[in-house]
């Protein structure tokens, strides 16, 4: 973390009244993320990266409780009103959701889409916002764009309905972008793409940018810094090469297994990580992983290991039994 | 489009032969021969054979079904034996009233109806949304014909502001037809919006949760653009069936209210077939009626296609 931070996370915590009693989706987690930096945020579904996500984005459901701060370029996003907040959306943040089928509006065209959202920031009229969305188009490199203007979402394939999302999202120059699960409703050889394609616009622009995934391999060569989550806490936090030379977390290293490889024999069984997160509505005194951690003692079961800081700098790991103490383990 | 307009235009022909069939059943089931009916007091069993064989009523039922249809599909829908009016032209001169009665009883129950349902969707479970659920609730049990008398009570007879029965043609008089029609149109409103408001009310509040709603939010639009543009359109569909059924039944005329208010439209004119026993006007009336409601559907099938894109290039 050099610079000032454009984005810092302090503290946040979310909690959802459910039936079955409170849920804290999110547990005290800290964050922060410097002009034109990219982080990732990997975990298994359930673990809160999506609820993070909306809390920094101020998009919760209308019964979430959220605390602590979340600052950006010196505001407390949390603090802000209704007003404030949209003269700060798509002009200095912007999202693209995980499935774009259900992300754009069905029964509005493409142009509508995209003109809409410049025309309610910048100043231009409706011909300029036309030629602009256009080109927004172009620029996320989907062909014939006039033409496209005036398509309907389920005109388009899936990769090109998350294209036209990234365009949205690009649309007025935002500083910080959140790409929330941004390929998991796509066919693998389109993932690479678009993942491609955000990366390359994040450099042009100098923005920053949040991808949540839950997969390991897609923030190894994207980000800058990672963050893992498990069970809404952060539970290792370091600089993406660090991470991967060095895992401390043994979920991390737990997460890092379940990808499937190439290389394994055919009709070998997929590695999965044993058991099922805790529920969330119920809370463990203890770490939440112990359960399913193969390093896991009693000591795991009634105390919380706090994030601590590793040896190399601005690496951070929750974890009472490292992997560098275990050895042997890794990818 | 052309080819989805045809495709449904198709389903129609079995559809409203089905209707026929039905009509003419129920006209033919009723008790009592059509023959006697007309003969009354001068009804001798002779006289009644001889009418029954110039009508054809001693053919079997297929036959005269047949009959009759061919007729239909002629434009001869018969005439009245009473009055010696054509079906057709005793409708026509009773539709306007109808008509109008029902385009303005369902724009009064939109008018509640909708703006309600957007603000309550809006701020689903706060106080107004409650209030406004719980009167709706209560509205929809509260029949017509109570809802005209307290209306007539208080806007005639109270405030002497508008007339409680009568009739001009708006041709004649738009000002007067108008201050006629609006009694019987905000009874039937009245009874119609607590149905509108419910239906948009929760398929607006389904739709709020949507992730292109959340995205609309994000992009930093304007509540009101979220709400009207983003949300309404596509919260619309059940509304529009529920319109399209609510106008399609009001099409037979609404016959208690046109009964109360004494409009001369279809429903009355249906009543009055049935009291006098005239079989004809019953069933060509009923016809013509079961017909418009196949066609408004049709409509309504229709608006579906001009409001959800998908339905228009055959994907759902």
């Amino acid at each position: 973390m050099t610079g000032r931070a454009l984005l810092s996370v302090e503290d946040v915590a979310v909690d959802l009244p459910t039936a079955r009693g409170n849920l804290r989706a999110v547990d005290h987690v800290d964050l922060a993320l410097a002009p034109g930096r990219t982080l990732g945020i990997v975990g298994e579904s359930g673990c809160g990266k999506t609820m993070l996500s909306r809390a920094i984005l101020q998009l919760l459901p209308k019964q979430a409780k959220l605390a602590g701060r979340v600052m950006f370029d010196g505001q407390n996003l949390a603090r802000c009103d209704e007003p404030a907040l949209r003269k700060l959306r798509a002009r200095s943040l912007a999202v693209v959701f995980q499935d774009p089928m259900t992300s754009l509006n069905p029964v509005l065209t493409i142009g509508t889409q995209l003109i809409e959202t410049l025309q309610e920031h910048l100043a231009l009229d409706l011909g300029a916002a036309r030629k602009r969305s256009a080109e927004l188009l172009a620029a996320v490199g989907i062909p014939a764009p006039e033409q496209r203007l005036a398509q309907y979402p389920h005109q388009l394939s899936g990769g090109m309905r998350q294209r036209v999302a990234i365009a949205i999202a690009l649309s007025c120059e935002p500083r910080l972008l959140i790409a929330d699960e941004p390929t998991t409703a796509l066919d693998v050889t389109i993932q690479a793409q678009i993942l491609d394609l955000l990366a390359r616009e994040q450099r042009r622009r100098h923005m920053a940018m949040i991808l949540i995934t839950h997969d390991l391999g897609v923030v190894a060569g994207r980000t800058d810094e990672v963050a893992v989550m498990y069970a809404g806490r952060v539970v290792e936090r370091a600089p993406t090469q660090a991470l991967f030379k060095r895992m401390q977390m043994p979920y991390t290293e737990a997460l890092l297994g379940a990808i499937p490889k190439l290389d394994a024999a055919p009709h070998a069984p997929l590695p999965a990580i044993s058991g099922r997160p805790p529920d969330p509505t119920r809370p463990l005194a203890g770490c939440a992983f112990a359960p399913r951690c193969r390093y896991a003692d009693g000591h795991c079961a009634s105390a919380k290991p706090p994030l601590s800081a590793a040896e190399t700098p601005a690496h951070h790991y929750a974890c009472f039994h490292p992997l560098r103490l275990a050895e042997g383990a890794g990818a | 489009m052309l080819g989805f307009v045809a495709r449904r235009l198709t389903y129609l022909v079995p559809v409203l032969l089905a209707v026929s069939l039905l009509t003419f059943l129920i006209a033919s089931l009723l008790p009592g021969d059509l023959a006697y009916v007309i003969l009354g007091d001068q009804a001798t069993p002779d006289k009644v054979e001889a009418l029954r064989h110039d009508m054809g009523l001693d053919q079997p039922l297929l036959i005269r079904y047949v009959g009759w249809l061919g007729h239909i599909l002629q434009g001869d829908f018969g005439r009245s034996f009473r009055t010696g009016q054509t079906v057709l032209q005793a409708v026509a001169e009773r539709l306007p009233v109808s008509f109008e009665l029902m385009i303005l009883a369902e724009l009064a129950g939109l008018l509640i109806g909708v703006p309600l349902a957007i603000v309550c969707a809006a701020r689903s479970g706060g106080a107004f949304d409650r209030f406004v659920t719980s009167s709706a609730f209560g509205m929809l049990s509260v029949p017509t014909f109570l809802s005209a008398i307290l209306l007539i009570y208080l806007f005639a007879v109270e405030l002497r502001l508008l007339p409680a029965t009568g009739y001009v043609p708006f041709a004649e008089d738009p000002l007067g037809n108008l201050r006629f029609m609006a009694l019987p149109a905000l009874t039937l409103g009245f009874a119609e919006w607590p149905g509108i408001m419910r239906v948009l009310r929760s398929d607006m509040i389904a739709t709020l949760q949507e992730d292109f709603i959340a995205l609309a939010r994000a992009k930093g639009l304007k509540p009101s653009r979220i709400l009207f543009v983003h949300a309404l359109k596509p919260s619309s569909l059940t509304l529009v069936t529920v319109t399209g059924i609510n106008i399609g039944r009001l099409m037979g005329g609404a016959v208690i209210v046109e009964s109360i208010f004494a409009l001369p439209g279809i429903g009355r004119l249906l009543v009055g077939a049935i009291y006098t026993r005239d079989l004809v006007i019953l069933q060509g009336v009923v016809l013509l009626v079961a017909t418009g409601f196949v066609i408004m559907n049709f409509i309504v099938d229709m608006l579906y296609a001009v409001l959800d894109p998908r339905i228009r290039h055959g994907h759902a």
